[in-house]
């Protein structure tokens, strides 16, 4: 049967067209919320089980049972029926884990990656946020809590633009 | 010998997020300008999101427990964080009574926050290297978020007590309103596992350097305070907070949408 044999790497194929909900342009493989994908089939079963460990990214986060819903679509669609969604909370999720696609993806959607590493003690200092539509440094906070849990809002000195930035965490 | 937390201390920590969550959350709607409605939107969100997280941690506890009939179950006979949440009345509540007084003007709003706020990112710190993984990781995941709620309410306090002759007054009023309230962080009548006279030393540092910026005298421990929040003996605004947020639950036992 074809299903019978899936692979893991398949599973990870397909997560890679699971978008985010609040940011749509980014996959959940972008934002580092999958910790580990696991296929197993026992010998009376005629489909596999497959496994999809996540971690929520903010505590509060409405979209956290929105992602795994799409997720289970995503799989189901692609004709896996049996998806069991596991969520860990240690450790705890990161803007470090987004990737580098992830970051450059943000920036091309409007919203400014985040600046420095989650664990810097200047985390919450004055960091510099360039502005991602016309590069300018001269940018300037106009509210610590943005659109959504995640983002804070900037203004652009040069462009005049407010922009979203993703928080470090 | 490891730790294990008490299905007590879990509910504690829970009340405690669960109902500062809920006043934040009034103002949603009703913020001085967009932004700042929506800070305290996010601020309440993070709070809601680690009562639930403690909230199934105590009822994972009190499902392995023997007779769980003291606690409100389930149709199925189970502890959930629902049934936590909606179905305890007030003297089965353990937050800190500072965290239900009402909002009152924006000064009660962010000092409050500031107090509770810097008290959480200390007892996080501690909770979150605990020896018990799940305490850990609940605790390291809200700690980040804590850490962003001082940080807020610290620049508007300071911002108020640097402001207006009536934003300092607020501020001022807003400091006699909840001073008398700080002491329960420090009786620990649960007994968590924290160092409390280190986190004590360290909050009224934080505190007092911005009382300093904020041109308010240096704040000193109180030789007398309110208490009773752990043990189940509310102010009578629990109740109204209570009777608004499980009137659903209650009217309309196992109502889901
Ligand atoms: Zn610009």
């Amino acid at each position: 049967m074809v299903t019978n044999t899936i692979s893991e790497a398949y599973v990870w194929e397909l997560l890679a067209q699971v978008n985010d909900p609040e940011v749509p342009v980014l996959s959940v493989l972008d934002l580092g919320i999958v910790r580990a994908v696991t296929v197993s089939l026992t010998a009376n079963e005629n489909a596999p089980q497959v496994t999809v460990t996540i971690t929520p990214t903010y505590t509060g986060c409405p979209a956290t049972d929105l992602i795994a819903m799409n997720i289970r679509l995503g799989l189901l669609q692609a004709g896996i029926p049996k998806v069991n969604i596991q969520t860990v909370l240690s450790p705890a999720w990161t803007t470090d884990w987004i990737t580098p696609e992830g970051a450059a993806k943000l920036k091309a959607y409007g919203i400014a990656p985040p600046v420095g590493k989650s664990l810097d003690n200047a985390y919450l200092e004055d960091i510099t946020v360039p502005c991602p539509r016309c590069g300018s440094n001269d940018t300037q906070l106009l509210s610590a809590f943005g659109s959504t849990a995640c983002k804070a809002l900037y203004q652009c000195s040069d462009c005049k633009e407010p922009f979203d930035y993703f928080k470090c965490h | 010998m490891s730790y294990q937390p008490t299905v007590s201390q879990l509910i504690h920590l829970a009340d405690n997020a669960l109902i500062l969550g809920h006043r934040l959350s009034e103002w949603c709607g009703h913020g001085p300008a967009l932004e700042q409605d929506i800070a305290l939107s996010n601020i309440a969100l993070d709070y809601v999101g680690a009562a639930r997280n403690w909230y199934q941690l105590a009822a994972n506890q009190i499902n392995s427990l023997q007779d769980k009939a003291a606690f409100p179950l389930n149709a199925q006979g189970e502890a959930t964080e629902d049934t936590l949440a909606y179905l305890r009345d007030a003297f089965d509540f353990k937050n800190f009574l500072l965290l239900e007084l009402p909002n009152g003007d924006w000064a009660v709003t962010t000092l409050r926050l500031l107090l509770s706020a810097s008290y959480q990112q200390l007892l996080l710190q501690q909770l979150s290297t605990n020896e018990h993984a799940d305490v850990a990781a609940i605790a390291a995941k809200s700690l980040k978020e804590v850490t962003y709620h001082v940080r807020w309410s610290e620049d508007w306090v300071k911002r108020l007590g640097d402001g207006t002759d009536e934003s300092h007054q607020r501020l001022q009023a807003a400091y006699h309103e909840l001073w008398p309230y700080i002491g329960e962080f420090w009786e620990n009548k649960l007994a968590l596992p924290i160092d409390i006279a280190s986190m004590q030393a360290q909050w009224l540092a934080k505190i007092n350097q911005v009382f300093e910026a904020s041109h308010l005298p240096q704040g000193v421990l109180p030789t007398w305070h309110q208490t009773g929040g752990t043990e189940g003996i509310h102010t009578e605004h629990l109740g109204y907070i209570l009777a608004e947020m499980q009137f659903l639950q209650r009217a309309y036992p196992n109502a889901e949408w």
